[in-house]
């Protein structure tokens, strides 16, 4: 009767396997610090400028919004407050995970899945090496390392943002957006803004991994796999931070 | 009982994906030295038995030996030092489309660590045994390129040099010569032909095409003019024993089944008419 929930499960399971190996490899020998420095190069300054892009664009969208919802409360002045806490605590992480998903899940996945295809992940345990340690341990690193930096890079850009609109098109001075933009903060919200990336830098790197490990069916199934990773990679990183707030937004 | 130079031993084997079966009930054993050759349609489990014999797939049932010992519930970690002994050539290459030709060759050298003493081999070693292996499959004007710069015949090459740079004792052919041409198919075929009779070593080669295996079993390479040359030769001297038409076997697989295994002459007159269409292919 619950034969439907066996896939879902049994493929679970799976990537609870591969996860832990993953994780333990960090803690073991051979360490491919080379492998961990081209991820970062890759995952990090390759997706600073779409990064930093959305990041700036969102305080843009944010600081237009909401200064008219805030204008019929005469409070444009609390604009920068706003901007601040919804990029920090959400729009931030989620949207620079979102991206990152986007480019490096799913270059993750097809790249693996080729490898997988063309007998390249086979080869390589012939040869000698735990395909594990030398291709999934240096993504989920890098991806954990650079993910939150990035992060930082999309607050603050999206910060530039909601000022350039406060700035040319509601008339507040740059010591009034700052430092209500900056006072507004807390540790919590910190927190939480760093807390949230690295967890969804884990996700990303071991679904879009997980995905291309398995892939089976030729050059058609590392397209599958590719589409797999990104959904999947996204939708957990909505599950994580919704399930996330609720122990934060109280604190 | 695996006896000391029986290399590889399948011992009732089965592996199944799912229903359907990749391996049934596959017995069968090489010794140092022997070649050979297995025939079969396509998805008759020919990959699947080279990819077991080393441990890349775990059967699910049955015992592998390799070297004389138990590879079957082996750890990962504990089959590296014995797959250092095996060379593969897998199908289309399975070269590091990331890494230049040079560092793919350099590859096993650098990650078996049981080739060495203390865990690593110095670099002019490394470099010199990668200019020997390439220049034994005529490549060496290759060390900077990347394989997709490199044409399927040229990628087979440069897959069997990775496999050889280790001096395996056995080496292991995944369609050597599947979509390349017939005459850049021979080359392959003399390729493996010399190192198989240049280093003794034991071959298993898995093909569609039934000239492969009439080559591995009736031509040996000739270290002095570099040619590969009929091997009838060598045994009117009188060393029939060692000539490769006795060492030579083929096994003949149909839906992971073994429904054939003997010499060139018995595939011949078999009248199974699955195994006669791998033996009439060469005829033609």
């Amino acid at each position: 009767m619950l034969d439907f929930l066996k896939n879902p499960i049994a493929t679970f399971q799976d990537f609870l396997f591969l996860s832990g190996r993953a994780f333990r490899n960090i803690f073991r020998a051979p360490h491919y610090a080379d492998d961990i420095l081209l991820q970062m190069d890759i995952i990090g300054v390759g997706s600073l400028f779409i990064v930093g892009l959305i990041g700036f664009f969102s305080g843009v969208v944010m600081a237009l919004q909401m200064s008219r919802a805030l204008s019929t409360y005469g409070a444009q002045g609390q604009i920068g407050q706003i901007v601040s806490i919804t990029l920090v605590r959400e729009l931030g992480p989620v949207l620079s995970a979102v991206l990152v998903a986007g480019r490096n899940a799913s270059g993750m996945a097809s790249e693996l899945g080729s490898m997988r295809v063309t007998e390249q992940i086979d080869a390589m345990r012939a040869l000698g090496t735990d395909p594990i340690q030398k291709l999934v341990t240096p993504r989920l690193i890098a991806t954990a390392l650079v993910l939150p930096l990035l992060t930082i890079i999309a607050d603050f850009l999206g910060l530039v943002g909601g000022y350039f609109i406060a700035a040319t098109m509601l008339n507040i001075t740059r010591s009034q957006y700052w430092t209500s933009a900056w006072q507004v903060l807390e540790y919590n919200d910190l927190t939480q803004g760093l807390l949230k990336p690295f967890l969804f830098a884990i996700v990303v790197a071991l679904v879009g991994c997980f995905y291309g490990m398995r892939t089976v069916g030729g050059t058609q199934g590392v397209g599958r796999s590719t589409t797999k990773a990104v959904v999947v990679a996204s939708v957990w990183i909505f599950v994580i931070t919704s399930m996330l707030d609720p122990l934060f937004v109280n604190l | 009982m695996p006896g000391d130079s029986t290399i590889v031993r399948f011992e009732d084997v089965t592996l199944s994906f799912g229903a359907t079966p990749a391996l049934a009930h596959v017995s069968f054993e090489i010794k140092a030295g022997e070649t050979r050759v297995v025939l079969g349609a396509a998805g008759s489990g020919k990959t699947m038995l080279l990819k077991t014999a080393v441990g890349l797939v775990k059967p699910d049932s049955g015992r592998v030996y390799l070297f004389g010992q138990d590879v079957t519930d082996l750890k990962e970690s504990q089959l590296f030092d014995i797959r250092a002994k095996v060379g593969i050539l897998f199908q289309e290459g399975g070269l590091f489309d990331s890494l230049t030709i040079e560092e793919n060759v350099a590859y096993p050298l650098l990650n078996q660590h049981s080739l060495s003493r203390n865990g690593t081999l110095p670099a002019e070693e490394v470099a010199q045994r990668v200019r020997e292996a390439l220049r034994f499959v005529e490549l060496e004007h290759t060390l900077d390129k990347f394989p997709n710069e490199l044409s399927g015949g040229m990628r087979r090459r440069v897959g069997i040099a990775r496999a050889v740079v280790t001096t395996p004792a056995l080496v292991l052919y995944d369609s050597p010569t599947a979509g390349l041409d017939p005459i850049t198919a021979n080359t392959i075929i003399s390729v493996i032909l010399k190192e198989r009779d240049l280093r003794n070593t034991a071959s298993i080669m898995v093909t569609h095409r039934y000239q492969d295996g009439h080559l591995m079993a009736n031509f040996r390479y000739n270290p002095s003019n570099g040619q590969i040359e009929p091997a009838a030769g060598t045994r009117r001297e009188g060393v029939e024993a060692e000539g490769s038409q006795v060492s030579t076997r083929f096994l003949v697989m149909q839906e992971g089944r073994l429904v054939f295994e003997g010499s060139e002459t018995e595939l011949k007159a078999s009248v199974d008419p699955y195994v006669q269409k791998f033996a009439r292919a060469g005829t033609a």
